[in-house]
């Protein structure tokens, strides 16, 4: 098999992921634009334990999923409370912090 | 081309394109679904990379339970069913930051590791994992026990802020 | 060289997996040629006889759901590490150690849960 080529493709949906963070406004979409951002990164940790030989970077990716399942649930729960305060889902509503 | 070989390019072609659908659909609930096309092709992935632990886990706590989160969300939110363009944002810019940042990505790792060829190694069981996280991996390990103990009480703050 | 056999083992799963996207196709292929279609908007309505249905159909969900989707997902997260202990602690080396590493482990998600618990949000109100 030829690694370099799973690394090409975890470069390509990192990307395609940070495109969608940039242009979706919706937080939902948003979210789940990270979680391919992460599973990119999980991609080339893979990769990268094939390529050495040791199970290092499956246990890393291993813990990667654990805290992006953290991250979500939070996320969530605070779109959630802003979703009931300003009836939005959008990223741009939610910029009071900002002031 | 082996088996393997085209395995990678069949499920890479699936990963990248309902990848591309996930970014570029106005519907939100289509844009989940399509993620769990895009997720369940990476963790074809994985599979064909030997992790194999890593790839049904994929399956279990992504396709299982994030998205179904994630749909949960949308239901809980402005429940859309129809396309909302108006949750979009001007593409040029970002096509072109997305381009710039990912060739670059791309061209690093290829000229960092070259066009090289690698065995495929000993599949990532179970039993391997175990022996590995639970003699090396022990302190990582039990602090995502506190981890999730803070997601979850930060959870349920947030979530309970304004009833009370 | 490990890979065939490996993905040997796989064999089978692939072949019902694509035996059964092909059945799949298939069916509502043959479905598709072989029907008649008339439609009208009476046939295309959601209930085709009966109430003409009024508003949306997709109503939003209560908030409460939302508790127990939080609660699922984390103690998915947590279940996972059981595979790998599962296969592990019974072997040479680990044993006693590594049953109360994990005994640490659920314990303090346990915490969560009666912190969950104390908070009223178990319960449905």
């Amino acid at each position: 098999m030829d690694p370099s080529y799973y690394i090409v493709l975890s470069a390509a949906l990192f990307t395609i992921g940070a495109v969608g963070v940039l242009i979706r406004r919706n937080a939902i979409v948003v979210f789940m634009c990270i979680e391919l951002m992460l599973n990119a990164a999980n991609l080339a940790l893979i990769t990268f334990s094939r390529m050495n030989g040791s199970l290092d970077g499956q246990i890393m990716a291993f813990f990667v999923m654990v805290v992006a399942a953290a991250e979500v649930v939070i996320g969530l729960a605070i779109i959630m409370s802003i979703f009931r305060t300003r009836r939005s889902a959008s990223v741009d509503d939610a910029n009071l912090l900002k002031y | 081309m082996t088996v393997t070989d085209i395995l990678l390019l069949a499920l890479g072609a699936v990963a990248a394109g309902s990848a591309l659908r996930v970014v570029t659909t106005t519907h939100i609930v289509r844009a989940g679904l399509w993620l769990v096309v895009a997720l369940g092709a990476m963790a074809a992935c994985y599979l064909v990379l030997t992790a194999e632990l890593v790839a049904w886990v994929q399956v279990l706590i992504y396709v299982g339970a994030v998205v179904v989160l994630l749909l949960f969300a949308t239901m809980l939110t402005r429940a859309p069913i129809g396309p909302s363009p108006e949750l979009d944002r001007a593409r040029f810019p970002a096509a072109l930051i997305g381009l710039g940042s990912g060739g670059g990505l791309a061209a690093l790792f290829i000229f960092g590791y070259r066009w090289g060829k690698a065995e495929l190694a000993a599949p990532g069981t179970a039993g391997v994992l175990g022996k590995e996280i639970f003699s090396g991996w022990v302190l990582p390990f039990e602090v995502l026990s506190i981890l999730l103990l803070a997601a979850l009480v930060g959870a349920i703050v947030v979530s309970r802020g304004e009833r009370s | 060289m490990c890979g065939v056999d490996y993905l040997g083992s796989y064999r089978l799963l692939g072949l019902l997996l694509i035996l059964g996207a092909a059945f799949f196709t298939v069916a509502f292929t043959a479905n598709r040629l072989l029907s008649r279609r008339a439609p009208s908007a009476g046939k295309n309505a959601t209930y085709e006889c009966g109430i003409d249905p009024v508003g949306g159909d997709w109503a939003q969900a209560q908030v409460r759901y939302y508790v127990y989707a939080y609660l699922y997902v984390l103690f998915a997260v947590e279940s996972v590490f059981l595979f790998p202990w599962a296969v592990t602690y019974a072997l040479d080396g680990f044993g006693m150690v590594t049953v109360v590493e994990m005994a640490i482990f659920v314990a303090v998600l346990a915490l969560g849960l009666l912190y969950a618990w104390r908070k009223r949000v178990l319960s449905w109100t």
